[in-house]
């Protein structure tokens, strides 16, 4: 699995992306960015029943396919390249799996197969503005209010936030520890606020918590590494979507140079244009290989590996953000002026390159969180 | 032939070495022995040293010399690429004359392609092979040559028709080094080592039946030359024994072993070093750097992604599905790898990568790796010859347009070299 797929995995892949193909063209991406809730209730509806996408790593216990971070990468590698605009990331991956991580057996049994249905949205609200996502920073409190809690802070950058009706939120214990917990999205004392992304595609939210009774999953010592493991997952998983969104930019500008004319030649002849291309495609196999070695890696049980997931999840977080928005900048010039409209394409890939550069950490963050973990 | 199994192959083998495996031989005396035998070369015709078994069989021949110790044929360097040759193209005399010196590694051997006026593009060979007097009279000149200053046989590409098109006025000679119209000069490089030589011919003679393959044919006998010296050797994946045990035959295997690999000992750092880049760092005093971790950082992640990608073309070679874009990229990753390696060494060393030698903080690996990692982007194949390749094969982008290929070759503008 590190540098293979298996026959399932690749039939999974080209299901979803015929269906993406089918369901979720630029066409449609375009029409739903512009709607107020962000993404196509259908398609998620779809998604959730028809292909079982909200339930695939959640285990069978709690209403999941369980499989492993593998398979939620493959599928989120194949929404990055349709830039498919829907709550999968923030719900399935940072969610769902920040409660698999966190939750007692109860909480699990309780809240994991709405998220695994589809039915409920949740979102992840841990980055704040000026710490990101430097958990060690975290500013949002928490204080113990008779058998339960009351969160009191504000967390932003907040995936889906607008979508989702739980939301999952880490914030300090009185101790000092990380505490993760849940509230209904429609609780007293949170107030939520769409944030103007950059990226249509990607919407974001602020939540500003004043005294909003929460309920502590896990216990107390559990927060601190449910959070680490959600972060490299989902570290994992954001480098899958931006390979698969560098490798659709890069075979997207490779078709327009070969029928683009200039000079009286195609301007794919011109030995500058090959050489870019040449190099798009080095960069984007050697992003890909690594993505595919991280989710390997996420999945365990293999002895060949030699570093532990949180070296190898912000090595491919890294590399895969540098290598999608190098990859845009190529697609973008490569294009020419068409490449700067609004109605070309590329611009839609370049945003989401763009907040993927810095959404879960920089790709400095990460090489340095890389080399803490390093087992030289 | 090939209706042996696995296991009477070894139960033959370790017969064969139980009677006659003696490490008290010469080495030369053994290999001729083993020659006789079959068993040096168990993949070859029977009518020449082989016992015409499947390359496959070759490795658990190998497996059973291993376990006694006991010393194979030949295998490094450039004899290899001429055996190859020579089995595939050469007449039963080439076969005759030549197999079993390059086994028992009495003769040795060097490629004679490249020219000053043609690097990248070999097929523009100018050195001249003209027929008088009943021989081939070379002249003209050949670079970036291994151990050609200590080879007794060339493998030469020379022009014998300059009215044909490029590729079909080359013809493929064996040539005696060892005559007054050859002259060999070491060739130093930039890092101080003289792995290379350039070969100047002025009237070398080569006997009419030492040319290999039709005139005229020469560049499809050099593909087979070429094709070889990518893959390695067929069947061949053990070079030496690698034993330090004491006897005379040992002894003089390491002596040879040590000959051919001469011209290799700074290749390792021409990958720009990965591998030494935490503990350079650590041992420099600039671990807690943070400009410093991040170029580690970079320089890390590409030597890893371009292991992984390697491995992802091998697996899917293996499970015989169509190798995807991943197979192609290697030597340009290659090059990106040991400039990240080179860029960061650098600024682990920081003044002292003005140094050299003992000098450098690092009993001299460091600066041998800083001038030593150019080549890798020019040898085998140019970076942007490697472009041309992966856009053209495999991105299916416009091939380069030719002006070599449609006139006789005397009339395709080429370098002015002596």
């Amino acid at each position: 699995m590190k540098f293979s797929f298996s026959e399932e995995q690749t039939e999974f892949r080209n299901m979803l992306r015929r269906f993406l193909n089918d369901r979720s063209p630029t066409t449609e991406v375009r029409r739903v960015m512009e709607t107020e809730a962000g993404y196509d209730p259908e398609v998620w509806r779809m998604m959730a029943e028809e292909l079982g996408v909200t339930a695939i790593h959640i285990p069978e216990a709690y209403g999941g396919a369980g499989f492993g971070v593998s398979e939620l990468a493959i599928a989120a590698e194949e929404a990055g390249r349709a830039l498919l605009p829907s709550p999968f990331f923030g719900s399935t991956v940072m969610a769902a799996t920040a409660i698999a991580e966190a939750g007692t057996d109860a909480q699990k049994q309780a809240l994991l197969p709405g998220i695994a249905g589809g039915g409920t949205i949740a979102a992840l609200a841990a980055a704040e503005p000026g710490t990101g996502w430097n958990a060690d920073a975290f500013t949002a409190t928490a204080s113990p209010a008779g058998g339960t809690w009351r969160l009191t802070g504000r967390k932003s950058y907040v995936l889906d936030g607008m979508a989702a009706g739980l939301v999952v939120a880490a914030a300090r214990l009185p101790q000092g520890g990380l505490g993760l917990f849940s509230l209904p999205a429609d609780s007293a004392g949170l107030t939520r606020q769409p944030l103007q992304s950059m990226d249509p595609t990607r919407r974001l939210a602020q939540m500003d918590f004043d005294g909003a009774e929460a309920e502590l999953l896990g216990g107390p010592e559990a927060g601190a590494p449910a959070w680490a493991r959600t972060l490299d997952i989902a570290a994992v998983c954001l480098a899958g979507e931006m390979v698969g969104g560098a490798e659709r930019l890069r075979e997207d500008a490779l078709e327009y140079v070969s029928m683009r004319m200039q000079f009286g030649r195609s301007i794919a002849s011109f030995q500058v244009t090959k050489h870019k291309a040449a190099d798009m495609l080095l960069e984007v196999e050697l992003a890909k290989a690594a993505a595919y070695y991280a989710a390997a890696a996420a999945d365990g049980g293999d002895e060949e590996v030699d570093q532990p997931l949180p070296a190898l999840a912000s090595l491919a977080k890294a590399t895969a953000s540098d290598t999608y928005m190098q990859t845009a900048i190529h697609a973008v010039q490569m294009h020419g002026g068409i490449g700067f409209t609004h109605d070309n394409d590329t611009q839609l890939w370049f945003k989401r390159a763009k907040a993927s550069e810095v959404f879960l950490g920089s790709a400095a963050d990460h090489r340095e969180r890389m080399l803490q973990h390093w087992n030289a | 032939m090939t209706d042996f199994t696995e296991d009477e192959i070894r139960a033959e083998v370790r017969a064969w070495l139980t009677a006659n495996w003696d490490p008290d031989r010469g080495l030369v005396e053994w290999r001729n022995i083993l020659i006789d035998s079959g068993w040096g070369v168990p993949h070859w015709p029977e009518a020449w040293h082989g016992r015409g078994l499947p390359v496959g069989m070759t490795p658990v021949v190998e497996e059973e010399f291993d376990k006694v110790g006991a010393v194979g044929v030949a295998k490094m360097g450039i004899r290899t690429l001429a055996a190859a040759t020579i089995l595939e193209h050469g007449a039963d005399l080439h076969k005759q004359r030549f197999l079993r010196g390059i086994l028992t590694g009495e003769e040795t051997w060097c490629q004679l392609f490249s020219e000053p006026g043609s690097g990248s593009d070999l097929a523009g060979a100018v050195t001249r092979a003209d027929f008088q007097g009943g021989k081939w009279i070379i002249n003209g000149q050949k670079v970036w040559n291994t151990s050609a200053h200590h080879a007794d046989f060339g493998l030469l590409l020379a022009r014998t028709d300059w009215d044909a098109v490029k590729h079909q006025g080359l013809s493929y000679f064996l040539l005696d080094m060892r005559q007054p119209g050859v002259q060999v000069h070491q060739l130093r490089q930039m890092n101080g080592h003289a792995s290379f030589n350039q070969v100047f011919f002025t009237d070398a003679e080569i006997e009419p039946e030492y040319r290999i393959g039709e005139v005229g044919e020469g560049w499809k006998v050099a593909t087979t030359t070429l094709m070889h010296e990518r893959r390695g050797a067929d069947g061949v994946r053990r070079y030496a024994t690698g034993s330090d045990r004491p006897g005379r035959i040992y002894e003089e295997e390491r002596a040879e072993v040590a000959t051919v690999m001469a011209p290799y000992v700074w290749y390792p750092q021409r990958t720009g070093r990965a591998d030494l880049l935490i503990e350079r760092a650590k041992a420099a005093g600039c671990w807690d750097d943070p400009a410093v971790r991040q170029e580690v950082a970079k320089a890390l992640t590409l030597a890893r992604t371009a292991e992984w990608t390697a491995r992802r073309a091998r697996e899917a070679q293996q499970m015989g599905r169509p190798q995807g874009p991943e197979g192609s990229i290697g030597k340009l990753a290659a090059s990106i790898v040991a400039r990240a390696c080179a860029k960061a060494h650098t600024m682990i060393a920081g003044p002292d990568a003005m140094l050299t030698g003992e000098d450098d903080g690092a009993g001299g690996v460091v600066a041998e790796i800083l001038v030593s990692t150019p080549a890798i982007s020019i040898a085998g194949g140019t970076d942007e010859i490697q472009r041309n390749i992966i856009s053209e094969r495999i991105l299916s982008m416009p091939k380069e347009p030719r002006h070599d290929t449609d006139r006789p070759f005397r009339d395709v503008p080429r370098n002015q070299v002596g």
